[in-house]
């Protein structure tokens, strides 16, 4: 059934009347009847240039002015002085609308009268029981209305802050009169008139009137909580599109938007920035005369809206730049995609790099923290992303350095790593999940084994790999470690080395191509008369596994890989 | 104010002398300004202002201003530092530009500072106030829809003072001296290439900045003492009060508070870049001059380190580098980002 609907709107105006007019004379060119409250706290001047740009329009009115303030009783006030003034001037009004002077109407004002009059005794407002927790941002939720609130939040802040803990500590809780069940929702709501004159002439509205005075943001649950006792058919959601960030500011609507809120057939949406000159121009949309029913569809620009306030507050895992340098453990997210790190297994084969690039459909590069600069593959000068390898640029900040590199590039990063890299990210490695390691200990010893260098250089080189690397395992067999760690001792690898390479390799990539022959070892002879001289030396080689096995032993498994 | 109260108070009282010290030293430097044409009784209140320091930019000029203005910037504030090219005459003909002219030194004004901090405490209060080179072109998010206003509004919306714009250097494919932009052309048409990654952050705790670094700049001058290429860590954007004070070009100023532009607790907030019109043909023959003068930062170093370069024929080009394409590309390559602002 389809009845005659005369919609009345109450504007509450504080900031640019201009705008206000505008909109005041878009609703009441659509028919609406316009009640008009102005904040107290605008100039005369001000008011009467309103005023005078509106004086031909005979359906807006102005109701008694009240100081408003944010988050205080004065609005709820303003509301119900204009909403009784409107239904006294026009008493057949069937439904009020509650828009502000920057909630900007999308829809033809045809199409909403339309709208509620497929439906005329629903009251539509959001109405949500403060005991379904997640309303508010930023704590008080029941509180709102067990406390006392004198205080205002914005002027006083410090006084408000220690008032709300006294009375904590007091345990102060107020009783709610008359029965009432505390309910929250947008502000911004419509009513029948029905509703809303039971409501203002409930016979118990001083004392409702007083125990709201003293709540917290009352405009956000005064009409929505009285609506519950009133009425029968509460529609809990608001017609009025109104996002919110993070911090409970309503989000500005600008030329950009046009297409996205065409889209999501609100009728009203809000809040709109005065300077949006063709988002005003364009919308409402024209009346064609054809009034459309169609329900609001806002999910996506609640998406997109949600999706900005999840960028603000979380962030993109593993950035770092001019305004996200999240500090140590509050990265969500140390790196933005996952990397493999090797360490030993290149000292142990020739051409491992090349070998292993072969096998795998990721970027492999050298030794990425080596003393002579960042080894990319192919040796540039200039790796993914124009980072530069020169090592002194690099060591400046080594986090930027493989974070932008990881970030940079779509495919896996897969690097070597050892005792005479940089060891400045091994903290920031084993703490992160993106990580997979493979750590082959001792493995450096091979390379040395074969330098031709004087026995006393190979004791004092030997001496220092071997403390940098028992100080990178003290990290790795720490309690922090996040990253998929495979360690082995240089015996344990030589033992079995295809299962362990065709294990990592298939960990970080599935699809890679399976091991069937191994690069060439290096040769292992004179390993355990090096130690043993080392030994006698007064050096005590550790790393290398208790009992590295025979060396024929791993010639035959080398002989059977291969 | 995040942070300060962690701050101890022997340092906040350091810094706030340091920050009186600068004032002051602007306040005594003013006389070194001459007015050459004064149309500051045209700032309304709500305008926003941009404070310019140039010397022999007379090619830039018309379109800087017209980029600016496009934005929505409604007064210039220019101090003319001894041009011989007719920046001067140009610039007393714009309707919306307050020139000043000085022949004092670059170098002993602190780079401009002074005279700029002069010109803020004088006329920037109250105003949303930004101070680039005539080289430095703003871009934030949404800058193709919204105007300068629209930001500068959010960002009073949202209790924000300052705002964070990195220098983004860009270059031309092929060598710079080959790179010729005509007056009144837009510079990104002839170098339109950036670096997209490769930059380095450290915090600086004593003003609580990021201190970026990297870029071209460092990849192909620097390479003998890369930790000497110059800083990328702008502020160029701020409600300014007669309180504040630029402590080193626009990298950092004072209070504090102002240079906690970045989230440090894995959120991002909105930042911006300033692209930076540098390498172009008249480069070359800039570098010669400043070479002389030796009235930037470090002696000039950055100048003779191009210098060298740029008789070897550099190239900035690389195959990594990438091609400007508006600020959602900066967006998603993480060099800028929208905050909170939807």
């Amino acid at each position: 059934m389809t009845g005659t609907v005369r919609l009345g709107v109450v504007l509450l105006c504080h900031a640019d009347l201009g705008m206000a007019a505008r909109l005041a004379r878009i609703w009441a060119d659509g028919g609406a009847r316009v009640a008009i409250h102005v904040d107290a706290k605008v100039a005369a001047a001000r008011l009467a240039g309103m005023r005078d740009a509106l004086k031909d329009c005979d359906r807006i009115i102005f109701s008694r002015r009240h100081r408003c303030s944010w988050g205080r009783f004065s609005l709820v006030r303003a509301t119900q002085d204009a909403a009784a003034e409107l239904l006294r001037q026009f008493p057949d009004t069937t439904h009020v609308y509650l828009a502000s002077g920057a909630c900007l109407p999308l829809r033809p004002v045809s199409d909403l009268v339309a709208y509620l009059g497929a439906d005329p005794d629903r009251d539509h407002i959001e109405s949500v029981s403060t005991h379904d927790v997640g309303w508010t941002v930023g704590g008080l939720n029941e509180e709102r209305f067990s406390l006392f609130f004198p205080f205002d939040w914005k002027k006083h802040r410090w006084l408000f802050d220690r008032f709300v803990e006294w009375q904590r500590r007091r345990g102060i809780r107020r009783r709610m009169p008359g029965g009432l069940s505390p309910h929250l929702g947008s502000q911004w709501w419509c009513l029948t008139a029905r509703t809303l004159r039971a409501i203002l002439e409930d016979p118990q509205r001083p004392e409702f009137d007083r125990f709201f005075r003293f709540a917290w943001i009352p405009d956000e649950s005064y009409f929505q909580t009285l609506v519950r006792r009133h009425s029968t058919h509460v529609e809990s959601w608001s017609l009025t599109m109104a996002k919110f960030d993070h911090t409970g500011r309503p989000y500005l609507l600008y030329d950009d938007h046009i297409p996205m809120l065409a889209e999501s057939r609100c009728f009203v949406a809000r809040k709109v920035w005065p300077g949006a000159s063709r988002l005003l121009a364009h919308f409402p949309l024209p009346d064609d005369g054809h009034p459309q029913v169609d329900p609001p569809q806002p999910a996506r620009i609640s998406r997109i809206i949600n999706q900005t306030v999840r960028r603000r507050v979380l962030g993109r895992p593993g950035l770092y730049m001019q305004s996200r340098f999240p500090r140590k453990d509050a990265e969500n997210g140390k790196t933005s995609a996952p990397y493999a790190v090797l360490q030993g297994p290149g000292d142990i084969f020739h051409g491992f790099e090349d070998w292993l690039r072969r096998h795998l459909s990721c970027d492999v590069h050298g030794h990425l923290l080596g003393p002579e600069g960042a080894e990319f593959a192919g040796r540039s000068r200039t790796g993914p992303g124009a980072i530069s390898s020169d090592p002194q640029i690099r060591d400046r900040d080594p986090q930027g350095f493989l974070t932008s590199l990881i970030r940079i590039t779509n495919r896996m990063q897969v690097f070597q790593f050892g005792p005479r890299d940089n060891q400045a990210l091994n903290w920031f490695m084993a703490t992160d999940p993106n990580a997979h390691m493979l750590v082959v200990t001792g493995a450096w010893k091979l390379p040395l084994l074969h330098s031709r260098m004087p026995f006393d250089d190979v004791r004092r080189v030997f001496a220092q790999l071997q403390r940098i690397e028992l100080g990178h395992l003290d990290v790795l067999n720490s309690v922090w470690v996040r990253a998929r760690l495979h360690q082995y001792d240089l015996g344990e690898f030589l033992m079995n080395p295809r299962p362990i390479l065709q294990d990592f390799m298939l960990q970080i990539d599935p699809h890679s191509v399976p091991v069937t022959t191994l690069p060439a070892m290096r040769d292992l002879t004179g390993l355990d008369q090096m130690l043993r001289k080392l030994r006698n030396s007064g050096l005590r080689p550790r790393l290398t596994g208790e009992d590295l096995p025979p060396i024929e032993l791993l010639t035959n498994e080398r002989a059977a890989a291969e | 104010m995040r942070n300060l109260g962690a701050h101890p108070i022997k340092g906040r009282l350091r810094l706030r002398v340091e920050r009186q010290r600068l004032i002051g030293r602007a306040i005594r430097r003013r006389r070194a300004l001459r007015s050459v044409s004064n149309r500051t009784g045209l700032i309304a209140s709500g305008d926003i202002l941009c404070f310019v320091t140039l010397r022999d930019e007379r090619v830039r000029l018309p379109w800087f201003l017209d980029y600016y203005r496009a934005l929505g910037v409604r007064h210039f504030l220019m101090v003319d530092n001894a041009s011989t090219d007719g920046s001067t005459d140009w610039l007393r003909s714009q309707p919306d530009v307050s020139l000043w002219w000085t022949n004092h030194s670059y170098k002993g004004s602190r780079f401009g500072m002074d005279w700029i901090n002069w010109l803020l405490l004088r006329h920037g209060c109250g105003h949303w106030c930004l101070t680039v080179d005539p080289d430095e072109f703003l871009v934030y998010p949404h800058c193709n829809q919204r105007p300068l206003a629209a930001l500068t509004s959010w960002l009073d919306s949202t209790g924000r003072r300052s705002f964070p714009a990195m220098l983004l250097d860009m270059y031309p494919k092929g060598p710079v001296e080959d790179a010729i932009c005509a007056e009144g052309q837009n510079p990104f048409e002839v170098a339109r290439w950036f670096d997209p990654a490769n930059y380095s952050i450290q915090k600086n705790d004593h003003f609580g900045n990021l201190w970026i670094q990297g870029g071209p700049r460092t990849r192909a001058f620097f390479t003998q003492d890369p930790l000497a290429g110059p800083a990328l860590n702008k502020i160029p954007l701020v409600k300014w009060h007669w309180r504040y004070a630029y402590v080193s070009s626009t990298h950092m100023l004072l209070p504090r508070g102002l240079n906690l532009v970045y989230d440090e607790d894995g959120g991002e907030q909105i930042s911006g870049c300033l692209l930076h019109a540098k390498f172009l043909s008249s480069f070359a023959a800039k570098s010669v001059e400043e070479m002389d003068r030796r009235q930037h930062y470090g002696n000039s170093q950055e100048y003779r380190a191009y210098h060298a370069g740029l008789h070897r024929g550099v190239q900035l080009w690389c195959s990594e580098s990438r091609e400007y394409d508006g600020w959602q590309q900066l967006e998603d390559l993480g060099l800028i980002s929208r905050g909170n602002w939807a």
